[in-house]
């Protein structure tokens, strides 16, 4: 019984709901009209890199490096069309390329961890995790640890106007979305998740999927930096720097296993929509930032908790 | 002199599969009891009772007149009973006195005793013949000499019985002749040893009893004197046939040569391996565990590289992994479901699909329309009498065996291949599975499928073969063509390579 409410698609939904319901009452603010689009606005480009992690998780792995990929495209997508110093300032494709230059970089970053693990068999923790360090220390160091200002005007409308940052998220959102469920892609993730031996023997692409699984994962961290560069009408170094804990957090909150072959970016969007309530209501709650980590730290570890218990009912 | 152990009327059944049907025997004090017995004879079950790994059904076992019951191989080991498996349980990254005394280190307090450890593990290298310190790393030991600190860390409970299960199958023939000298000199101090082993020829030479079982009950037993290959040999291989097969229409198979194999080498797996598979053909694949039939599967289907010799599939080479070798007609049904046949949580429906999707995706996406792949999942589970609950929607992993090994029959049938490689196809499951996947395979070669099929049922594999090639340590060892096959010919050419069976023709 526990276990079936557990594993429904609309528990963590559910969930959200109650802790509206539950908290509103005494949280001056959190069910306010304005506090609710602020909300909704702030958690769309941590949406879209839970989103590509959710893919790498299908496949049975994971990737570190996306915070990284979000600082390092940030500040390239600055520094391209930035109206002081910039390669090309004030030119007309500008923002068009700066943001392709973006999602290309972040695409190939995650092309490239994918080889190193699905070619040369290399772990998957330590490759993004180096790559985490790696991209990061290179950020900073180009850019003297600098923010990088004065973008032009059309930029920040991209990230900052309601529409245009919906459409870029949740079209986003839905292409992976289909990908996974609809593409051949998708079916030879799953089965590289359950079993890369099996998936292997069936004839499945296995090296060049999982690479790929990759990409998708560094080009949505790219498409987050545009979002979040975007709003802070800056490219820094140290953009996102912060968020690791909730792209990998929000994904097993939905339910998406970290055992591999269980995923959905549907899911996903609940378990960012909780964890950013959560966050949201505690802080309007006056609680401290650091309290705050341990919450969210013990509700991440229940999930990552019930997913085992979910793997443990499977093998039985 | 009453008996060291006593079994009566041993029984042991698997999922209601009987692999022991009553079984006794006596072990005296300081004899050396050979065991002998084909793929699936018991050998192991009955030792694994006996060594504490397993409990029986019914009868009783009585050591030195007491009953034994051993809960575990612990429990065993303080009675005087060790078990050194075929698989050694060493770890070469430790020293040799490590490795002896893993489970029980001398200790002084919370620490260990590193002088009491190397003073007690040399008496036991001592004892077996090993001149090496003890703090020696086991990785600097060749095979045979690991095999002694098996024997040396069994010696450490003061044993009354050590199992040696094939012993011999990774040592060089001097490496035996040192194991055998040690037997003997152990069993001058009173101990008595089981010694299993396909090498026959050593059996006789070394053992003073010998026991054969056949089907999981004694087929013949006595003094080793009396004892021959030809007895041997004929009792493990036995007449009677207890399963049932489909009537198999007479036939005779299509002249077109459709797989060409020639001299495939991979050191250490296969050795000089050529053969021809024709259209139609069911091409059985006979051999002891172990004689490299299901590597030469693998190879074959491009799991693993070969070293050399080429591979013809209507008469194009086949070159690279399994994706090109699957479109270029060829399917492999593994050995272990569990392992890399199924996806274990992944839908009845998605495993049957996970080889063929290529051919129903559309557009540079690869977008799958899950309207048109239905019916042809449907279809096929119809054709392989596939049961399951919910349309295939439910995960694999909740299906029986049989009809988790139906549908990874029917993922290849969609992939429509012309040669099937068929690795023990039907292991673990029910009888009434069992015939229909005999059917299916009957069907498949009427059409024109050529079969290469593995298998330790021998009976299996006399029913269906139309022509069955024996394995010997990686090599062939013999060919029989319909209607000529004969269990024991068989028997033979699976022994051939085992070393010291001289009378064993090669």
């Amino acid at each position: 019984m526990i276990q079936r409410l557990v594993s429904s698609e609309f528990f963590v939904l559910a969930l959200c709901v109650l802790l509206l319901a539950g908290l509103g009452p005494f949280t001056p603010g959190l069910l306010s009209a304005e506090n609710l689009t602020n909300v909704l606005a702030a958690m769309l480009p941590l949406l879209l890199v839970a989103a590509g992690q959710t893919v790498v998780l299908i496949g049975g792995g994971i990737d570190l490096s996306a915070t990284a990929i979000i600082a390092f495209t940030s500040v390239t997508g600055a520094k391209i069309m930035t109206l002081s110093g910039g390669w090309m300032p004030g030119h007309p494709a500008a923002v068009p390329v700066a943001a392709g230059v973006m999602l290309l970089a972040g695409f190939l970053i995650g092309l490239a961890n994918g080889i190193a693990i699905a070619w040369l068999r290399m772990s998957a923790f330590i490759v993004t995790m180096t790559s985490l360090m790696a991209v990061s220390g290179l950020t900073v160091w180009a850019t003297e640890s600098k923010n990088i200002a004065d973008l032009p005007a059309g930029f920040l409308a991209l990230g900052q106007r309601p529409p245009s940052a919906l459409a870029i998220a949740g079209g986003s959102l839905i292409l992976i979305h289909v990908l996974l469920t609809k593409s051949i892609f998708g079916r030879w993730l799953h089965a590289i998740g359950h079993n890369a031996r099996t998936a292997r023997v069936s004839g499945v692409p296995v090296p060049a999927v999982t690479a790929l699984s990759y990409a998708v994962s560094g080009l949505s961290a790219g498409a987050a930096a545009i979002l979040l560069t975007g709003r802070l009408e800056t490219g820094s170094p140290v953009l996102g720097q912060t968020m690791m804990l909730d792209i990998i957090g929000a994904a097993v909150i939905g339910g998406s296993s970290l055992f591999g072959g269980r995923g959905n970016v549907l899911w996903t969007v609940s378990g960012v929509l909780f964890l950013t309530l959560l966050d949201n209501a505690l802080n309007l709650r006056g609680l401290s930032h650091f309290v705050i980590m341990m919450i969210k730290g013990a509700v991440i570890l229940l999930a990552a908790g019930l997913d085992t218990l979910r793997r443990s009912g499977q093998t039985e | 002199m009453g008996a060291l152990l006593e079994i009566q009327n041993l029984t042991k059944a698997f999922h209601g599969v009987p692999v022991l049907r009553g079984v006794s025997f006596k072990i005296q004090p300081g004899g050396i009891t050979g065991l002998a017995g084909g793929n699936g004879a018991g050998k192991s079950t009955l030792m694994n009772l006996v060594g504490g790994n397993l409990r029986p059904d019914s009868g009783v076992m009585r050591l030195d007149g007491q009953v034994y019951e051993p809960a575990n191989s612990a429990a065993a080991a303080r009675a005087g009973i060790s078990f050194v498996h075929q698989e050694l349980n060493l770890f070469p990254n430790l020293t040799l006195a490590e490795n002896l005394f893993l489970t029980d280190f001398p200790t002084r307090g919370f620490w260990i005793s590193r002088s009491a450890l190397s003073r007690q593990a040399a008496v036991l290298l001592a004892k077996v013949g090993l001149a090496y310190p003890p703090d020696l790393p086991l990785e600097r030991l060749t095979p045979g000499e690991r095999q002694l600190v098996e024997i040396a860390k069994a010696l450490h409970g003061r044993p009354n019985l050590i199992i040696l299960d094939e012993p011999t199958t990774s040592l060089s023939p001097p490496e035996c002749e040192r194991l055998f000298k040690l037997v003997r000199a152990l069993q001058a101090e009173g101990c008595a040893f089981v010694f299993i082993s396909h090498a026959l020829g050593d059996v006789l030479r070394l053992c003073d009893h010998i026991l054969v079982l056949r089907d999981g009950a004694v087929a013949d037993q006595g003094a080793a004197k009396d004892f021959n290959i030809a007895r041997l040999v004929t009792s493990m291989a036995g007449r009677e046939v207890r399963q049932l097969f489909p009537e198999r229409a007479e036939r005779t198979v299509n002249a077109e040569v459709l797989l060409e194999v020639r001299g495939i080498n991979q050191p250490g797996v296969v050795r000089d391996i050529s053969f021809t598979l024709r259209r139609g053909e069911i091409l059985g694949l006979s051999g002891l565990m172990g004689a490299g039939r299901t590597e030469l599967a693998g190879l074959l289907f491009g799991l693993t590289p070969h070293r050399s010799g080429e591979i013809f599939l209507n008469g194009k080479k086949l070159r690279g992994g399994p994706r090109p070798r699957i479109r270029a007609g060829m399917a492999l049904l593994t050995e272990s479901r569990g392992e890399d046949g199924i996806c274990a949580g992944a839908s009845v429906n998605d495993n049957i699909l996970l080889a063929t999707l290529p051919a129903h995706a559309r557009g540079p996406l690869g977008w799958l329309s899950s309207a048109r792949l239905k019916p042809v999942v449907s279809d096929v589970s119809e054709s392989v009498h596939l049961q399951t609950k919910r349309q295939g929607g439910e995960p694999i992993r909740r299906l029986s065996g049989g009809n988790q090994q139906k549908a990874v029959l029917a993922r290849w049938l969609l992939a429509k291949p012309q040669v099937l490689i068929l690795d023990e196809p039907t292991r673990g499951i029910d009888a009434a599975a069992k015939f229909e996947i005999y059917q299916l395979i009957l069907a498949l070669a009427a059409a024109g499928t050529g079969v290469i099929l593995i298998s330790s049922e021998q009976e299996e594999l006399l029913a269906l073969s139309d022509r069955i090639l024996v394995m010997s340590r990686g090599r062939l060892s013999g060919e029989f063509v319909r209607p000529d096959f004969n269990p024991e010919l068989l028997l033979r050419a699976a022994l051939a390579h085992h070393h010291s069976n001289p009378e064993v023709p090669a």
